[in-house]
């Protein structure tokens, strides 16, 4: 029987056949832990991913559902001694489904709704307006009328994830900021869709500490979308086009290109697999840094802070980009801070690029066990460094009454800088 | 002949509509375990929540000659949870809860699809822990480790899972819900607790477990020694044993096994030695310092090319990482593989290791060894890729005759692992035709319409079991039966 998928980016033959079925992975799944289902853990969605290769399934709406149930997180990634690359797996498929129309017409709406406005800052920025509005409105008491409406109920879900007040409109940053100190490099910083719109404090202190740490900042204007978004929704052309134009803006002079936010830099570092025979694609994913890797080892001077921190992993960061280490030092290097470990630090918080807009049910349980969780350590200040966990794990917090500030790690070191060091 | 609607209907009468697996992209999932090789989907998955909706289940599937089909976290390796004859699969995934934790008398009650190691997370702060400790602990379920009566490394000096089980409730294949044993481990009557320890689902479903909890010892010292050859370090094995040295755990890792574990996990083996031993000793401090140094000649008198200690638990737990997931490696050798689980008397370790090498070079075959030389357990992990028919005669060819070779040198032919789907046919190698009929009628006590687990353990015509007019019967292509 011909397999299910046809010959644009099928999900790899031999990642498939890599899955022993040995289940180690099992218990570090999200979706596993709360439904205890095979078909909703990855050795069982891998089994549905080779069946239909195989030729033993088609692209049904119930293979489907289990595929969208997925969070993307790639824990199980991490927990796998047999390397099967679950996260290209995952994409392909998706990317086999969404191009192939195998979705229910109102559901395509829906992503389609959300990946034109998220990674588009003036669209957004409307979209966010109208979701408040539509919040005054009453609109979602029709909301249930209908599966149409779908889309609305979705804006209801991104109203609810917004801060209850706007940041404010940030002044622009410059396009180069230059180094002071001691010269250790030349930085590209992405300045991230959701990132710019709603945490635009976590950009200027990005740069800010990179400059204090002694890297040039460049800051590309029009820089556009890493296109991560889009590529973990299976929607891989549309990627590959923001891919190539988000390369040029960055050139070839920057020694490394930074990120502040885990989805887009997990992403990028899979551009020298989806961009095929493209050297720019490999040496620009080779040269991918979370921030946190380059402040690790910065003597940046920082003050007194007498807080309790706790720390949780974004997926695409301690999965995604195997980065665990260097947030917890940057932290812990805070004089007075007092880091504790949050337990399963690791495991998603439901959030998951737009899975918490698309799977708001799933997605609340796992937000629910992780303010559990939270609440646990006693800390004040919970620190991530991806915006889609500091919108989720804030709105958790805020519904729960839950006093704990949720900050990403840059915004906390840049409370510890001293003024004077600010100014000078 | 699948199930009808009204069946599915009282099946979700019982557990909830989202307690049952009915799709057939859901019941695919469902057709193997980590056995790939046989496959057998249910025609439905129930995933019951207490003891009481498993007990009406069964009584269920019995009213309507249905098999049953237990599962926990499906990582056996024997073909035990799938379904080959379908019928109604139980998952206890969502019968994961410590019941009691009773350390005063050293033990907990847990529901049966408890994850092994999160009870030893559970009670390692207060100074416990769980004694049996499969590869598979960081996701099989105490209720399967109990069926299959796994073993696992450290069980070397603290016995199989039978020795740690204090009691059981198990829903049999009447519908009755059944308490064997208890807390109290001097119990008049029959041991029926050590019946039902290894019994794999046929004789019911284990719905709640009672477990011996030991306190962890005062220190450990975990050792790496590294051999030229197999031969070398089975040879060493053999002169620990010999020596009337228990250690806690002590391990044999072939130089192809290592290769998968550098790749996959990257745990600090040395590369390029023929053979490794994992050594580690338990207890108090001075006992197993002079301990370590009798090992440490024992091992020398063996041309050991590299004795190294671990120095901290950290380096520790990455050396147990590597062993214990040394089986999912695998893949990063090949796409297929068969796991013998056959056992020899352990001073013929030296002899079978070479028997088994000779035999993969006669068959042109991959094999690579890990296991708990311990106690004479082997594993070798025949490697194949299922596109290439020639390899998957070639491995099966070679499995045979190693489990052949086993019997040979007056051994089992399981160790730890269990029958289930695999070895039945086996079985009649080991035990007369009589013994086999004597353990089908303990069977039937319990399950007097043979409707649990069918197909494993014992050989069919022992069995005679009853599954329902117009069930499944095809075997899976490759089944021994
Ligand atoms: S851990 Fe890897 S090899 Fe094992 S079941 Fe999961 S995906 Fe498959
Ligand atoms: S990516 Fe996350 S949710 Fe999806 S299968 Fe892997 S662990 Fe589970």
């Amino acid at each position: 029987m011909p397999g299910a998928f046809d010959l644009m980016d099928p999900p790899d033959t031999d990642g498939l056949r890599a899955c022993v079925h040995c289940g180690i992975c099992l218990p570090q799944c999200p979706t596993y832990r709360l439904l205890g289902e095979e078909m909703d853990s990855p050795r069982g969605r891998v089994y549905l991913m080779r069946a239909a290769a195989e030729g033993r399934l088609a692209l049904t709406p119930t293979f489907i559902h289990h595929l969208d149930l997925c969070l993307g997180c790639r824990a199980c990634e991490t927990a796998c001694p047999s390397g099967v690359p679950f996260g290209r797996l995952l994409e392909a498929t998706r990317g086999q489904i969404e191009r192939r129309g195998a979705r229910p017409l109102s559901e395509r709406l829906t992503s389609a709704l959300l990946l034109s406005l998220l990674p588009h800052p003036r669209r957004l920025a409307l979209a966010v307006g109208a979701a408040r509005l539509y919040q005054r409105s009453g609109l979602q008491r029709l909301v249930s009328a209908g599966r149409l409406l779908a889309p609305f109920a979705r804006l209801r879900a991104m109203e609810a994830l917004l801060p209850p007040s706007p940041p404010g409109a940030a002044a622009p940053l410059p396009e180069i900021v230059p180094a002071r100190g001691r010269k250790r490099g030349t930085v590209g910083l992405l300045l991230g869709c959701v990132q710019r719109l709603l945490f635009p404090r976590v950009n200027a202190e990005t740069a800010r500490l990179l400059t204090r740490a002694g890297y040039d900042v460049l800051i590309p204007r029009d820089q556009g979308c890493c296109g991560a978004l889009h590529l973990h929704a299976g929607q891989i052309d549309e990627a590959r086009t923001l891919a190539v134009r988000l390369l040029t803006h960055f050139g070839r002079a920057v020694d490394w290109v930074v990120t502040n936010a885990a989805g887009c830099g997990s992403a990028m570092r899979e551009y020298g697999h989806w961009l095929g025979d493209n050297r720019d694609a490999e040496v620009f994913s080779s040269k991918v840094r979370d921030v946190s890797e380059l402040l690790a080892d910065a003597d940046l001077p920082l003050q007194r802070l007498d807080l309790t921190v706790t720390y949780h992993d974004p997926c695409h960061l301690a999965h995604g980009q195997k980065v665990r280490r260097e947030p917890r030092r940057l932290l812990a290097a805070i004089p007075g801070v007092k880091l504790v470990e949050l337990a399963d630090s690791d495991v998603c918080c439901g959030s998951a690029g737009v899975y918490n807009l698309l799977e708001p049910e799933m997605a609340d349980r796992l937000l629910a066990l992780k303010l559990e969780r939270i609440a646990a350590t006693g800390a004040g200040v919970l620190a991530t460094g991806n915006p889609g966990c500091l919108l989720q794990i804030a709105r958790g917090c805020r519904e729960r009454g839950l006093a704990v500030e949720v900050l990403h790690p840059v915004e906390l070191l840049g409370r510890a800088l001293p003024e004077r060091a600010r100014d000078g | 002949m699948p199930l009808t609607r009204q069946f599915l209907r009282e099946l979700e009468q019982i557990v909830g509509p989202e307690g049952v697996v009915a799709t057939p992209e859901g019941r695919l999932t469902y057709e193997c375990d980590m056995h790939t090789f046989y496959k057998g989907a249910p025609d439905a998955v129930c995933l019951p929540t207490s003891t009481e909706q498993v007990a009406a289940l069964v009584r269920l599937c019995l009213r309507e000659g249905v098999p049953v089909v237990p599962r926990g976290s499906g990582t056996g390796v024997i073909g035990g949870a799938m379904a080959p004859h379908g019928g109604v699969m139980i998952s206890t995934t969502r019968m994961n809860r410590i019941l009691e934790v009773d350390l005063p008398n050293r033990c907990a009650t847990v529901e049966p699809g408890l994850i092994n190691l999160w009870l030893t997370n559970a009670v390692k702060d207060q100074g416990f822990f769980f004694a049996p400790d499969p590869s598979s602990q960081m996701v099989s379920s105490i209720g399967g480790n109990a069926s299959t009566n796994a073993g696992g490394p450290h069980c070397l000096k603290y016995g199989i899972t039978v020795n740690h089980v204090l009691g059981l409730e198990v829903v049999t294949g009447a519908g009755e819900v059944v308490r064997l044993g208890g807390k109290v481990q001097d119990r008049p009557g029959y041991d029926l607790t050590g019946i039902a320890v290894g019994s794999e689902g046929t004789l019911g479903i284990v719905t709640g477990v009672t477990v011996r909890l030991l306190h962890a010892p005062e220190a450990v010292k975990t050792a790496l020694a590294a051999f030229a050859s197999l031969d070398d370090a089975s040879e060493t094995v053999s002169g620990i044993i010999a020596a009337g040295i228990i250690p806690a755990a002590l391990e044999l890792l072939d130089e192809t096994i290592i290769r998968a574990i550098e790749a996959g996990i990257g745990a600090g083996y040395p590369k390029g030695a023929g053979a490794v031993l994992l050594i580690e000793l338990d207890g108090p401090r001075a006992e197993i310092e002079a301990q370590a140094l009798r090992v440490t000649e024992l091992c020398r008198a063996h041309r050991p090319l590299d004795i190294r200690v671990a120095r901290d638990e950290a380096e520790r737990a990455l050396l147990w990482k590597g062993r214990k997931e040394a089986a999912g490696a695998i893949g990063r050798l090949a796409p297929n593989w068969v796991l013998q689980d056959a056992v020899v008397p352990r001073s013929k370790l030296p002899q079978i290791m070479r028997e088994v090498q000779a035999i993969a070079a006669q068959h042109q075959v991959l094999i690579a060894n890990v296991f708990h030389a311990g106690d004479g357990n082997l594993h070798p992990l025949i490697c194949f890729d299922d596109r290439q028919p020639d390899q998957v005669a070639r491995a099966i060819e070679a499995n045979e005759q190693v489990l052949r070779a086993c019997l040979a040198l007056g051994g089992s032919v399981t160790g730890e692992h269990g029958v289930g789907l695999d070895k039945p046919k086996s079985l009649s190698l080991q035990y007369a035709a009589s013994d086999l009929e004597f353990m089908a009628r303990l069977r039937r006590v319990f399950d007097p319409k043979g409707i649990m687990n069918p197909g494993k353990l014992l050989p069919s015509h022992a069995c005679g079991e009853a599954v329902r007019p117009g069930g499944k019967m095809a075997l899976p292509e490759g089944a021994w039966v």
